[in-house]
């Protein structure tokens, strides 16, 4: 076993037993840490394949940005614990075989298939060049938008919080 | 010996280092500053324990390992116990990627001065950063009080909010240097001087100094650090986030602090002052320059051996002496040809690190707290506009400078 299969294997288990952990965890808040595990976890698995850039933003903007927000929100609402009723009793009972079915589903896909060929420029050399020049010239317009998107959605919160004010 | 157990070796070899110094400072950091807030405010500070209060973060750490550590009642025990660790362990993470010196021949085996290297270390240490707001934010939440979660919510609100100045403030740089790097080792060579122009000429903090005053001010409020240190404002919320923490818990959270503000001295000098290198030009008539560390250990030295001898404790008479003998020892070290060009790199920066961390001493004594409302309006409303038309301006320039 190399020390890459060893790590991959290290950050898949963390990987997975945190996404379990944040299904069973009945507090928010060690949901939302399980999360941020969960990505941490992808963003090892990211520098594992060769993509500083990806593993670094996946925890500037998911792990450091938006979890911190997830956990200020619970944080300020100071949610208590999850209160089981018949209802999230009913889905625990139909979700985990619908998990199980769409894991089998996927996992049967992706053992058939064949690793297609490399995208160009996914090399690790100069990868951050290579996707930032892509993200600035063919990808502009949609990279744009996305923004336009997102302040928009900030605006709305802004709308909506004034006319409750 | 096969290249894998070289590399191994050298690597434990640098964190140990690497680790054994940055928490010698971290300890010694708590005395400085007790010592330099003292006497701005016309006190002698730490004084009793060992020759100028020397033995002093000795007996902290005593007095920290053996006080009853009390657990309060209808704590979130996991989160309690896991939000220390995570606050440290964070904060002495950072100082991986920090470029401490260039690349020196040891023993025969070329060998970078940073534990490690990396294309894209400065979102390494973002990304860090990012982090490290879980520490408190889950020490307020998990302590079942409300100071201590008022302070875990005001401190997350205040770091997300630099977050963004401190991160825009440091785009102008990465646009001014050539070719582009997002690597700290590269924006300290970006920064590196010609023969007839010293090497502090070309540091980015006069090109960038809007940028700089962004990121120094970004850079106190991000280690919740006065005049900005609402989340332990201790007049409005007893100690903020680690009011229900005790013992060696409570000192985790203290080191973890000191070693923010640390790494926070390192970025300010690698980003805008030429990292580790000198600020004299590279030539041969300023070749003494490289006698100034062995110059002043052994100046202290032999200032210390006299003063030591007349101190007034026996403890002092003894110690003080030792530790000039100890400099001097150093000096003559420092001057060896073999030593002498790889002390360099690590000395000019440690030279500039204690520069910016007197100065953040300085102003915690001198500035008093801002209101929370004052500190976002003024993250909000003025750092962060300012620091994105830094970010404007430099890439007009950069792209002008291109074109003509």
């Amino acid at each position: 076993m190399t020390v890459e299969l060893i790590l991959f294997l290290l950050l898949a288990v963390v990987a997975v037993g945190g996404a379990i952990n944040l299904i069973a965890q009945t507090h928010p808040i060690h949901s939302a840490l399980s999360l941020i595990v969960v990505m941490v976890a992808l963003a090892g698995i990211y520098l594992l394949l060769g993509a500083e850039l990806l593993a670094m933003v996946q925890i500037i903007v998911y792990a450091g940005a938006i979890m911190v927000l997830f956990v200020f929100i619970i944080m300020l609402l100071n949610a208590g614990k999850e209160e089981r009723t018949a209802i999230s009793r009913a889905a625990t009972y139909l979700g985990v075989p619908c998990g199980v079915l769409l894991t089998a589903v996927l996992g049967w896909r992706m053992a058939m298939s064949q690793p297609g060929p490399l995208a160009p420029g996914a090399d690790t050399e100069g990868m951050s060049r290579e996707l930032s020049t892509l993200l600035f010239t063919r990808y502009v317009f949609p990279f744009e938008l996305t923004s336009i998107l997102i302040l928009v959605a900030i605006l709305g919160v802004v709308v909506l919080a004034k006319r409750e004010m | 010996m096969s290249d894998f157990t070289v590399w191994l070796i050298i690597a434990v070899a640098k964190v140990i280092v690497v680790m054994v110094v940055l928490l010698t400072v971290v300890a010694y950091l708590s005395w400085f500053e007790r010592k330099i807030v003292a006497h701005i405010q016309s006190r002698w500070g730490p004084e009793r324990v060992g020759p100028h209060g020397l033995i002093q973060p000795l007996a902290d750490g005593a007095k920290f390992l053996f006080k009853e550590d009390p657990t309060p009642e209808g704590v979130d025990r996991f989160v309690y116990f896991f939000a220390p660790f995570l606050a440290l362990s964070l904060a002495m993470t950072t100082i991986a990627v920090m470029p401490l010196g260039p690349q020196v021949r040891i023993f025969g085996h070329d060998i970078w001065l940073s534990v490690v290297e990396s294309d894209l270390s400065l979102l390494v240490v973002f990304a860090i950063t990012a982090l490290s707001v879980y520490g408190v934010a889950l020490a307020g939440w998990a302590s079942n009080n409300k100071y201590s979660l008022l302070g875990g919510l005001r401190s997350t609100a205040q770091m997300l909010s630099y977050e963004l100045s401190l991160t825009m403030s440091v785009v102008g740089i990465v646009l001014m240097t050539n070719p582009n790097t997002l690597s700290l080792r590269g924006i300290v060579e970006a920064q590196r001087g010609t023969a007839t122009l010293p090497g502090a000429s070309h540091w980015f903090v006069f090109p960038q100094i809007l940028g700089f005053v962004c990121f120094f001010i970004s850079a106190v409020a991000e280690t919740n650090r006065s005049p900005f240190d609402l989340a332990e404002g201790e007049q409005e919320l007893v100690g903020g986030f680690h009011t229900e923490y005790a013992s060696f818990k409570f000192a985790m959270f203290f080191m973890a602090e000191y070693a923010a503000m640390v790494t926070a001295s390192f970025m300010i000098s690698v980003l805008f002052f030429g990292g580790y290198l000198s600020p004299f030009p590279e030539t041969q008539a300023f070749h003494w320059t490289f006698y100034l560390p062995a110059a002043m250990a052994l100046i202290g030295g032999v200032l210390l051996v006299p003063h030591g001898l007349r101190y007034h404790t026996a403890l002092g008479r003894v110690l003080l002496p030792v530790m000039g003998l100890a400099l001097i020892g150093v000096g003559i070290v420092c001057a060896l040809s073999g030593v002498i060009g790889i002390i360099q790199g690590p000395f000019w920066l440690a030279a500039k690190v204690f520069v910016v961390l007197f100065i953040y001493v300085w102003l915690r004594s001198t500035l008093p707290r801002i209101r929370y409302d004052q500190l976002m309006a003024f993250g909000w409303k003025f750092l962060l506009p300012v620091s994105l038309a830094n970010v404007v301006a430099t890439s007009l320039l950069v792209a002008l400078r291109m074109n003509r």
